[in-house]
């Protein structure tokens, strides 16, 4: 009994939401289609690969065993070679006005070394400010550099008179879930999550205080409604919508970023739509607790972009930040999706793996519906 | 001018009547950057490392040592199984497993090649590729100390030939990411505040019905938008101050370059992210249009293009070209090179001249649709 009067008055809200929705292309065709079309851009643009690092060689040896040297270099897609330099002095005002990143430095000895079975040192200048990138670009030079010392060896092993020789270790790495290491797999889940989330809170940022501000609050505190009733009212239509741009995204992510989806999809969409209505709560909490759109506009921004973006894990781990940022990094449901989310869609993982994620993200749905709807009674009231 | 006046001091007299924007205006930009600034780390460092040691000889043990003693690496567990290895990157409890098969010390000794296995978890990929890479580091130096140790135990006087490298790192010589990132969220801070402040402020009247009491007045377009921009104007510029003042304070962070001309790029920068602001306003009916114009077509793509973490050099050429029109881009350029490389003028004027060139046209274009809508 007590349901079907709920449901009851819901209809006309949904439905008067929807018309409202409806009437307003521009915002319909944003949080249908922006968020299929940002992952298509974001996902296409973004990685950390780092290849065609500019290089500049000053080689002072200028031989045709320093050239071989640099052309190993080059030969890779690492590298790119801008510039030869004649003297130290370029060496400064390059890596400022970033002409190039890398400065490699042959000295004069270069050749006499290692024609005599020394030690030959080269220079290498690193821009580090990148470190992330500068941190990898040493990785590769340092081994195109064992790689040329160990043919070097090799070389003058022979002409000691010595056969066969053989690198004591055998090294082989292996990648597991991503064997390409492309950032693409790393970053869609990531991406998917910012995206809904961002989508969410701002879809219902709005909602509560619109009226208020506008005035129309009024009609709807003289009205027999429920503050719940009023919450999921508005709720519903955003969802429905979203579901639609949720599930463009995760086909578009398996088809186009050939991140395919390799556990449950039922699970997958059961964790998003938790997710889901956990972040349109938040919208709506703030809705509630705020008298003007601006402020609202404001507090959706700030708690929703630049936290989801930085600390739930998307491109930062969070376990290289400091364990007081850790503790804040709880306080956000995109952390606990996007461990979910990665474990189904790139490791296949069942519910066993992310059972805990999956109950905090409930948990904060809950939470965030039965706040909205307790400011909500003190609004109508 | 005294109409300009007027309105500045009837935009503050609200503004500070909404205490809470005002307290969000100036202490939200604060808070977040000494989280995020803290938070945006990609330091490699304590990777958590599993481990199945199956030759446990002097050999195997002097070889993980040398992977623990360079501090990128901490192992948590050893384990007799490869079985256990699975579960363990499976759940994420480690990153990279190192496993040393049985006959590891014997081969070494025989002058035979010895297989080595290192598994690193590929979701994480930067974690991974640069742990990798200082694992193959890592292992060719030991491989090559190996060899010329047996040759001086075999009597050679005579040593090989070999290549070694001595690196420098400029500008950021400890590699730490929190030098790259900290100016980078500074920038990120200050264009999501300062484009919040006024993407709002002309629809908001419009959306209440206020403009219309203003058009009958007899105040021009112009004037009405400079009256308009100036309190936030003004809360941009202290919001400037406050950010820089903290992120040098907090992160010990100097600004090589002078924090004077920090901030005077800085105001040419506010040109920007304000006028974009009060572009989205002229263009929006509602201010939930503005809203969502603001986030989805303005700060998220800035965000991500601008080349905050994400390299522009890597993006496809067309994303490149658009990234041109990205204020943010060129501030980026510019707050780096002010906090970690020293540079002056001389080398970022290219980059101040294309904010200040981006800034001008924005702010024209919102006074024109302003007056043509008011006409």
């Amino acid at each position: 009994m007590k349901l079907h009067l709920v449901s009851l008055n819901i209809l006309p809200i949904v439905r008067k939401e929807f018309r409202q929705i409806k009437r307003d292309k521009r915002i319909l065709s944003i949080l249908l289609f922006i968020p299929a079309l940002m992952l298509l851009m974001f996902g296409y643009a973004l990685n950390f690969d780092v290849k065609h690092t500019s290089m500049a060689v000053y080689d002072e040896d200028r031989s045709s065993v320093s050239r071989e040297f640099t052309e190993q270099f080059f030969i890779s897609e690492y590298f790119t070679k801008v510039q030869t330099l004649e003297s130290k002095a370029e060496i400064n005002n390059l890596l400022d006005a970033e002409k190039a990143r890398v400065v490699l430095v042959i000295p004069s000895s270069f050749t006499k070394d290692i024609q005599r079975g020394r030690a030959a040192s080269v220079q290498v200048i690193v821009d580090g400010t990148n470190s992330n990138a500068a941190a990898t670009v040493l990785g590769y030079i340092n081994a195109i550099i064992q790689q040329y010392s160990v043919k070097v060896m090799t070389e003058s092993f022979v002409r000691m008179g010595q056969q066969n020789i053989t690198m004591p270790i055998d090294f082989e790495p292996r990648v597991w879930y991503n064997p390409e290491l492309e950032s693409a797999k790393f970053l869609v889940p990531g991406l998917i999550a910012f995206i809904l989330m961002v989508t969410a809170v701002v879809s219902t940022a709005l909602a509560i205080v619109r009226e208020r501000e506008l005035g129309t609050m009024e009609q709807l505190m003289v009205s027999p409604i429920k503050p719940i009733e009023l919450i999921l009212g508005k709720t519903i239509p955003y969802t429905i919508i979203s579901l639609f741009a949720t599930v463009t995204i995760l086909f578009l992510g398996s088809i186009l970023f050939d991140v395919s989806i390799k556990g449950s999809i039922f699970l997958l969409s059961l964790v998003t739509f938790i997710f889901f209505i956990g972040s349109l709560g938040m919208g709506l909490l703030i809705s509630t607790m705020v008298e003007t759109q601006q402020l609202a506009f404001m507090i959706a921004a700030i708690v929703s972009m630049l936290p989801t973006f930085i600390l739930s894990g998307f491109v930062f781990p969070i376990r290289n930040m400091p364990i007081i940022i850790q503790g804040i990094t709880y306080l956000l449901p995109a952390r606990y999706f996007l461990v979910a989310l990665r474990a189904i869609i790139l490791k296949g993982a069942g519910l066993s793996a992310f059972w805990d994620q999956a109950l905090i993200l409930t948990i904060y749905a809950v939470i965030m519906i039965g706040i909205s709807s307790l400011r909500m009674r003190k609004i109508l009231a | 001018m005294r109409n300009i006046l007027h309105i500045i001091r009837k935009e503050f007299l609200q503004l500070r009547q909404d205490k809470k924007m005002f307290g969000i205006s100036f202490i939200a930009p604060v808070l977040q950057l000494i989280i995020l600034g803290y938070a945006a780390t990609f330091d490699v460092s304590n990777i958590p490392t599993v481990v199945c040691d199956f030759d446990n000889s002097p050999s195997s043990r002097e070889l993980l040592r040398s992977f623990t003693s360079t501090g990128y690496f901490t192992i948590v567990e050893y384990f007799d199984k490869t079985s256990d290895i699975d579960n363990q990157l499976d759940d994420g409890h480690a990153s990279i497993a190192i496993i040393i098969p049985r006959g590891f010390e014997k081969k070494i000794g025989a002058g035979q090649s010895a297989p080595l296995q290192i598994i690193a978890d590929g979701t994480e990929t930067s974690t991974a590729g640069i742990g990798l890479s200082y694992a193959s580091i890592i292992v060719s130096q030991f491989s090559q100390n190996i060899l010329l140790e047996s040759l001086i135990k075999r009597g050679s006087v005579t040593m090989p030939a070999r290549v070694s490298a001595e690196f420098r790192v400029w500008y950021n010589p400890e590699l730490k990411s929190r030098n790259f990132m900290v100016p980078g969220v500074l920038g990120l801070l200050l264009m999501v505040m300062t484009m919040l402040l006024t993407s709002l402020a002309i629809v908001k009247e419009k959306e209440l019905g206020t403009l219309e009491q203003l058009v009958v007045t007899p105040i021009k377009p112009y004037q009405l938008i400079i009256g308009k921009l100036a309190p936030f104007f003004i809360i941009g510029v202290i919001d400037v101050i406050l950010v820089v003042f903290f992120a040098s304070l907090v992160f010990s962070l100097p600004v090589k370059g002078g924090a004077l001309l920090l901030l005077f790029l800085s105001l040419i920068f506010l040109m920007t992210t304000l006028g974009l602001g009060l572009f989205i306003s002229t263009i929006s009916r509602t201010q939930q249009q503005a809203m969502m114009t603001a986030i989805f077509f303005f700060m998220l793509p800035m965000m991500f293009f601008g080349g905050f973490v994400f390299p522009i050099e890597n993006m496809p050429t067309i994303i490149q070209y658009v990234s041109y029109v990205i204020p943010l881009r060129y501030y980026f350029i510019i707050v780096r090179g002010l906090f970690l490389k020293g540079v002056g003028l001389d080398i970022l004027w290219p980059q101040a001249l294309a904010l200040f060139i981006f800034g001008s046209v924005i702010l024209s274009m919102s006074v024109l649709r302003f007056q043509k809508r008011l006409e």
